[in-house]
Parts: C-alpha cells; sequence; structure tokens
C-alpha cells in the first residue's frame, strides 16, 4: 500500500479495515521503533495543534523523525513560493510529507508533485481522512463490529467535513443514519443522493430528543464559527444543540458518544461521567490510528 | 433555389471539418474549446441561422483540419445536438454524434473560490457527470460541484 492518503473516497473497505486492524496492534503496544532511521515532513500551512500533536507524536513513536513547521507565516511560502516548489523540495528530503493547508484540493495537488507519499491532515472544508479513520476504529472498538450499526449525527451537516466523510466511509458497511441538524445546517443534497443510490436508509430531524434511544453511536459536532459567511446565520444556530447527562436515561446500553473535539457548549460537562462518553477515548484512538496510517502507507504493515 | 441559398450563406468547403447545429449562442465557447482561437486555417462561421428543429443555430466550418474525438467529445458540454460531418474532396464522408467526456482538464473554472486551481498555477480537472440530464463538473482537487457555466 505504498500510496498516499488524500480523501477517504481513495481507500478501499479492505484497505480501510488493513489499517484498522493495525490500529489495534499499535494500541496493544505503542513502542514500535519499524521506522528508524526515516524522516517525515510535518508542514502545517495553517495552524492546528491538536492535530499537528497527534501526528507529530505518531511519528516519534514509530521512531521516525520529524521536520516541519506548523504555521506558514515565516517561511518561504509567506513570500510568495507556490505549493508546487514547496512540496518539490521537502519531498526531495524526506519519505513521507504530512500536510495541512486551508486550501482545499492542496493536499490532492501535493500529492501529483510530489514524489512521496502524502497524507492529508486538512485541506479547507474538505477532507481530514485520518479523523475519519480513527471514528471508524472507535466505532469498532465500542461496538465490536461496523456492520449493521444505527448513527445519529448531529449540529453541522452542511459545513461539516468529519460528517460528510463518516458518511461516505460508514456506507461500506450497511449502516442507517439519522441526520438531526436545525433548517439552516441541513445535511447537503448530494451526500443523501449519495445515500439514495446504495440504497442506506436515512431519517432527518430537527429534533435532538427524537433520536437519542434508537441508536448505537451519538455523533456529536460542534457549530464551527469559521465556516460561516454570515454572521447572523452563526448567530440563529450557535448553540441549538445542548446534550445533557438527563436526557440519555431511555438510551441502549451500547450506545456512545462521539465528538471530534473541541467541543464548545454542545456537550454539558455532566456528559463525561456518564458510561456513554467515549469522546476522550476517541481522541486517544487518534494516535493509534495515525500510527497505522504512517506504517501502512510507507508499506510497513 | 434552395442549394443556392446555401452556396451563398456558407461557402462550400474542400476538405475539413463542418461542426453544425451549435446553440447560436455558443458559437465562440466552441471555437474557444476546440482552441480555434490564432490557428490559421480558413474558418467560416456561420450565426442565426434557421434550423427546422432548433430555431437558431451556428455552424462552423474549418478548412484542413480534422479532430480526435476526444477533442470533438468536449464540446457535448454546450452543445449536446452538435453534429460533425467530416468533408474530403466537397464530399461528407463521415458523420459524428458527439459523446459527453468523462473527464476534462484545463477548460473549465472551479466556483469554488476556496480551491486550490483558484489561487496557484494548477491545471483545472473535472470529472464529467450528468443529472437531470444536465452535465455537471466534479472538481478532482476539491471534489466540489460545479456547473456548465464555469466553463468560461
Ligand atoms: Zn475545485
Amino acid at each position: 500500500m505504498n500510496k498516499s492518503l488524500i480523501s477517504i473516497q481513495d481507500f478501499s473497505k479492505d484497505e480501510i479495515l488493513h489499517v484498522l486492524e493495525t490500529a489495534k496492534e499499535f494500541e496493544r503496544n505503542r513502542v514500535q521503533n519499524i521506522l528508524e532511521g526515516k524522516v517525515i515532513a510535518c508542514i502545517f500551512f495553517e495552524p492546528s495543534t491538536r492535530t499537528r500533536l497527534s501526528f507529530e507524536t505518531a511519528v516519534n513513536r514509530l521512531g521516525a523523525k520529524v521536520i516541519g513547521f506548523s504555521d506558514a507565516t515565516n517561511t518561504s511560502v509567506s513570500k510568495g513560493e507556490t505549493l508546487k516548489d514547496t512540496i518539490k523540495m521537502v519531498s526531495n528530503y524526506v519519505d513521507m510529507i504530512i500536510m495541512r493547508h486551508p486550501l482545499e484540493g492542496s493536499s490532492r495537488y501535493a500529492s501529483e508533485v510530489s514524489s512521496v507519499p502524502v497524507v492529508n491532515a486538512g485541506d479547507g472544508a474538505n477532507q481530514h481522512p485520518s479523523q475519519t479513520l480513527l471514528d471508524l476504529y472507535t466505532i469498532m472498538q465500542t461496538q465490536g463490529r461496523l456492520d449493521n450499526l444505527k448513527i445519529n449525527m448531529v449540529g453541522d451537516l452542511k459545513y461539516g467535513r468529519t460528517t460528510h466523510s463518516l458518511l461516505q466511509a460508514m456506507s461500506h458497511f450497511s449502516p442507517e443514519f439519522v441526520f438531526t441538524a436545525p433548517e439552516e445546517l441541513k445535511m447537503p443534497v448530494e451526500y443523501k443522493d449519495f445515500l439514495d443510490r446504495r440504497g442506506i436508509r436515512y431519517a432527518e430531524t430537527t429534533s435532538l430528543e427524537e433520536h437519542l434511544d434508537d441508536c448505537d453511536i451519538l455523533y456529536m459536532t460542534r457549530v464551527q464559527q469559521e465556516r460561516f459567511t454570515d454572521p447572523m446565520e452563526y448567530e440563529k444556530v450557535k448553540d441549538v444543540y445542548r446534550l445533557k447527562a438527563s436526557m440519555l436515561d431511555g438510551v441502549k446500553r451500547n450506545m456512545k458518544i462521539l465528538h471530534p473535539l473541541p467541543r464548545v457548549n454542545e456537550i454539558d460537562q455532566d456528559v463525561d461521567d456518564t458510561p456513554y462518553a467515549y469522546y476522550f477515548k476517541q481522541a486517544e484512538n487518534g494516535l493509534y490510528v495515525r500510527m497505522a496510517i504512517i506504517s501502512c502507507l510507507l508499506g510497513y504493515r | 433555389m434552395e442549394s443556392i441559398n446555401k452556396e451563398l450563406k456558407v461557402s462550400a468547403l474542400e476538405n475539413g471539418t463542418v461542426l453544425d447545429h451549435i446553440p447560436a449562442e455558443n458559437v465562440y465557447k466552441a471555437l474557444d474549446i476546440l482552441g480555434l482561437k490564432g490557428i490559421c486555417n480558413q474558418i467560416t462561421i456561420g450565426i442565426n441561422l434557421h434550423s427546422k428543429q432548433y430555431g437558431k443555430k451556428g455552424i462552423i466550418k474549418i478548412a484542413d483540419r480534422f479532430f480526435e474525438d476526444d477533442e470533438l467529445n468536449k464540446l457535448a458540454l454546450i452543445a449536446p445536438q452538435a453534429t460533425v460531418n467530416i468533408i474530403r474532396n466537397f464530399q461528407v464522408v463521415e458523420k459524428k454524434k458527439l459523446v459527453l467526456p468523462h473527464e476534462i482538464s484545463g477548460i473549465a473554472r472551479c466556483m469554488n473560490p476556496k480551491c486550490i486551481t483558484n489561487h496557484q498555477p494548477v491545471r483545472t480537472k473535472f470529472t464529467v457527470m450528468e443529472e437531470n440530464g444536465e452535465p455537471v463538473l466534479l472538481c478532482h482537487y476539491c471534489e466540489k460541484r460545479s456547473d456548465i457555466k464555469s466553463l468560461f
């Protein structure tokens, strides 16, 4: 599997399952110097501390070394160097490039210019496939399987790229979906078309209460201010859902709450102490899944 | 009389390609798509000609130029009904219908303002899909949709 990871759709079902199996192995034993002597570039053209730390920890735990930058402000990029030139230069130094960039499609372009595999750590509002893989890993871990689950996605389903990618990835596993969103932030038609073509069932609601008790996974998302062009639209919907522990009395016993983090107000602190909260463990899983992605793409697993 | 009128409207071609039944308003776009602006061949253009089937149509005759199917099929994006006549020695030796291409490169702009192709010198590339009979372009880079208006 010597290739790049740009969009979750680049991976077949088998490749997804292979990465998840590999991640299990890294969770059992997180010290494995299988990439000793390798150098991996983490180049972040916009800051994202959480994602960068997770990737850099993964590289270090695999025994490779990291070079790169966490912000493009003080680099040649701010002097007008094209992305192509930056990638050409960096790919000659390293064995893999992990990149984040504010422009959509930048990682796909980089993978076409680069001589080494590229991992997309977020290209604007487009794709963030390592997040999707860690979501899948967490779903599998909590439910013991990926097939035939009912997933309730809550919040910003219009701009939220994590829900779009998760929907595409889960489509391999005969799921059923509930889309809980206010009118203004409903799941876009193209994703519903995608499900229709595959015969996958979904329901839509504006009420958080309506499908709390019959889902296996409650996937909460934050409404991100930066995705809105109209500040009025943001004000209307920013605090639309707030999950509290008292709302969870009737949920299925296997139900788990996931959230890509950071959260704002959509999950109350008192939910953290319920057996359904799983978002902190989900974030930890990011490390094992990223170790798996890196070693699989470099052909070491 | 009929044949004389036709002669007057568009002069006869000895060898070359005739593109017929192009929507009148898309004739200039067709020249763009086929990269005919600035070439030396003799080109005869007719616009707002009467067509029984389509009302007003356009026609383009290019002397001594023959095209690959891939090149011609790009025309299907703006002139799905167009017909192609290959002329040799004043005779129509071949007629072709256009087929919508699966992929186009370098002839459309992505409508997503945050797409890399609108900020860096990147050649655009789209997968062509058909939705409700209309072609829709899916950007190879940002994965967003553009409609056919983005061609120009
Ligand atoms: Zn684009």
